[in-house]
């Protein structure tokens, strides 16, 4: 019988280290079967971040480059300015992202750098120990908001896409989910587009995947994808901020 | 092609010729004139500059273009060198060759834009997080700006560190008369490590985690013997009048020039009087202070600060002769006259203790 369903080129032969239910694993197969699919695995340089997706390098089959937290942006606007005809891409959480690393995402997109952001929304900080992120949701409790994220104390969570979705050098921006199989697939064709876009050269791309994080949230992996569904996906409505098509 | 050139312009001009076609930076006083160069003259050798948000993002920007094997550049001035730090750290980390400047000012925070020598210690220890230490170039004139770029930009590449040009703002503001050759293409060596898409061969990874304690460590030793080797090879400086020298005034850049005027009054004087001027700041030249020590009575330190170079100069030393030291700190200049008189005080064998020496604020009104 022939063998369908197989490892990604673009990603190597280790095993993920991250919890049981994290939905990092399922994004890293996204962005390898991509990046297969577009035959651009040998001229695609990755950015890691520092969050639980540090490790990331260890994961793609492909030349990578670990930043600084919150700098992945901008080391990815010096590495393609220097290498215009490679794919560059980072891979970042929403500690990296939209805590420390805000003025480099938006900057990079306002600039519209030619390059695409994988980012990472599960509404806390993952690795550290389960803290509030900028996407925590009010009510929510982590370690450093035991009773509940309070507007007053801790002001409202910040979403992404609609922010940068102001921005004229955003080419392409969608905020996709994946805890159902069916967005999962949607999730794939959105990584895609924003991928496809760069190598059009038409500026910055990026994609906010909403993500599990059972062991941070106390629920079980099942129970981290409806907590994910009653609760992120009214607060953070998926959909395109920034369509762009292939001509 | 002679021309007269300003320092911060050397800077810019010297980079270009040694390869370098990136540039990625912040605005701050008292290096504008360099931004202002390369905004005009990196884009017209085919090059980039790019004005970044911050001086966290420019380093960072440096990072990634380091990473992609290419020639690449930042400056600033004390605040900015302060915030570019962990990225600093990070080139050191993980091995990438990159080229900082500082055109110096007072601090500490905001302190001024006048021309200073306080960033020493922030240059020459390191500056950030962690075991490591970054080659440390001291310019003292426009010309020597033009080599020392072309040496920064080769020592970055040979030993995959970051190198460090501390200058001042009088030596980026100075106007001196230099000559432009018709330059070659610059050498660059082939980078076999840099993440350029991993086409024909097996994956590059440029990092700085070692997450496994003995990991990091033998990383650290690794780094340790090439900075010997650094030191071994590299260590740089100028001896002036130091043949017969009884005293020898220590000072670097904009420092060393005023020192110079100051041993030349003082062998009218019939003073023998020497000066050491230190290229590298880090490796520092303690074996030739040790062998001045032979035939000098006692060393003289003169900086832009409140005497930091003045520690390198005794550990070299390990109080095998006094070291006196003289300083202006702030934006101040140290003056010709304060270290001839000082010189004159220790010629007559007035071997006082350095704080007898200290300028105060009174003596000098």
């Amino acid at each position: 019988m022939p063998k369908n369903f197989g490892r990604p080129q673009a990603l190597t032969s280790n095993p993920f280290h991250y919890c049981p239910g994290c939905s990092h694993g399922i994004v890293h197969r996204l962005v390898a079967e991509v990046i297969d699919e577009l035959g651009i695995k040998g001229r695609t340089v990755g950015i890691a971040s520092v969050g639980c997706s540090v490790f990331s390098y260890n994961y793609f089959d492909l030349d990578m480059v670990q930043a600084a937290h919150g700098r992945a942006p901008a080391v990815a606007t010096g590495l393609k300015r220097a290498l215009p005809d490679r794919m560059v891409f980072t891979y970042q959480g929403d500690g990296d992202l939209a805590a420390i690393g805000t003025a480099e995402t938006v900057h990079a997109a306002a600039r519209g750098e030619n390059i695409t952001v994988i980012f990472i929304n599960n509404a806390n900080f993952g690795m550290t120990g389960g803290q509030m992120a900028p996407t925590t949701l009010l009510g929510q409790v982590t370690t450093t908001t035991p009773e509940g994220r309070n507007a007053a104390a801790n002001g409202y969570p910040l979403r992404v896409c609609e922010m940068l979705a102001t921005l004229e050098g955003v080419a392409f921006l969608s905020r996709v989910t994946v805890h159902k199989p069916a967005m999962v697939v949607r999730a794939k064709a959105a990584i895609k587009k924003a991928i496809q876009a760069q190598l059009a050269g038409a500026g910055f791309s990026l994609v906010e995947v909403l993500a599990a994080c059972p062991t941070n949230w106390g629920q079980t992996p099942a129970g981290a994808l409806r907590w994910l569904e009653e609760n992120m996906l009214p607060a953070y409505p998926v959909g395109e901020f920034r369509s762009w098509e292939a001509c | 092609m002679k021309l007269l050139m300003k320092g911060n312009e050397a800077i810019g001009e010297g980079a270009v010729r040694a390869g370098c076609r990136y540039f990625f930076g912040y605005p701050i006083t008292p290096q504008s004139e360099l931004p202002h160069y390369l905004a005009w003259r990196l884009p017209e050798v085919g090059g980039v500059f790019l004005q970044a948000e911050s001086e966290l993002a420019a380093i960072n920007m440096v990072y990634g273009a380091a990473a992609a094997g290419v020639r690449v550049m930042t400056s600033s001035s004390g605040p900015g060198i302060s915030l570019m730090q962990e990225g600093i750290s990070f080139l050191a980390g993980a091995e990438l060759p990159a080229v900082i400047v500082n055109v110096g000012r007072g601090g500490p925070g905001l302190g001024n834009i006048a021309p200073a020598q306080s960033d020493y210690f922030q240059a020459t220890r390191g500056g950030g997080h962690g075991d490591y230490h970054v080659i440390v170039l001291a310019p003292a004139s426009v010309p020597e700006i033009l080599t020392l770029m072309q040496d920064a930009f080769d020592l970055a590449d040979n030993y995959r560190n970051p190198v460090m040009v501390l200058a001042d703002g009088v030596l980026g503001q100075i106007m001196e008369p230099v000559v432009l050759e018709d330059s070659c293409p610059a050498t660059i060596p082939a980078k076999p490590w840099a993440t350029t898409g991993s086409e024909g061969r097996t994956q590059n990874i440029i990092n700085s985690l070692y997450i496994v304690p003995q990991e990091l460590e033998n990383h650290c030793l690794k780094l340790a013997a090439k900075y010997e080797s650094i030191a071994e090879d590299h260590t740089r400086w100028e001896s002036y009048e130091t043949g017969d020298a009884d005293l020898v005034v220590v000072a670097y850049g904009t420092a060393a020039r005023i020192a110079k005027a100051a041993v030349n009054a003082a062998r009218r004087r019939g003073i023998r009087a020497g000066l050491v001027r230190p290229i590298s700041l880090w490796p520092f030249p303690s074996r030739a202070l040790q062998k001045m020590a032979r035939r000098a009575s006692a060393f003289l330190v003169v900086e832009m600060s409140l005497g930091q170079m003045v520690e390198d100069v005794k550990s070299a030393l390990a109080g095998a002769r006094p070291v006196h030291f003289y300083g202006r700190t702030g934006g101040m200049l140290p003056e010709a006259r304060e270290i001839l008189h000082r010189l004159e005080l220790l010629q007559e064998g007035v071997n006082s203790y350095a704080k007898e020496l200290w300028p105060t604020a009174s003596a000098d009104q």
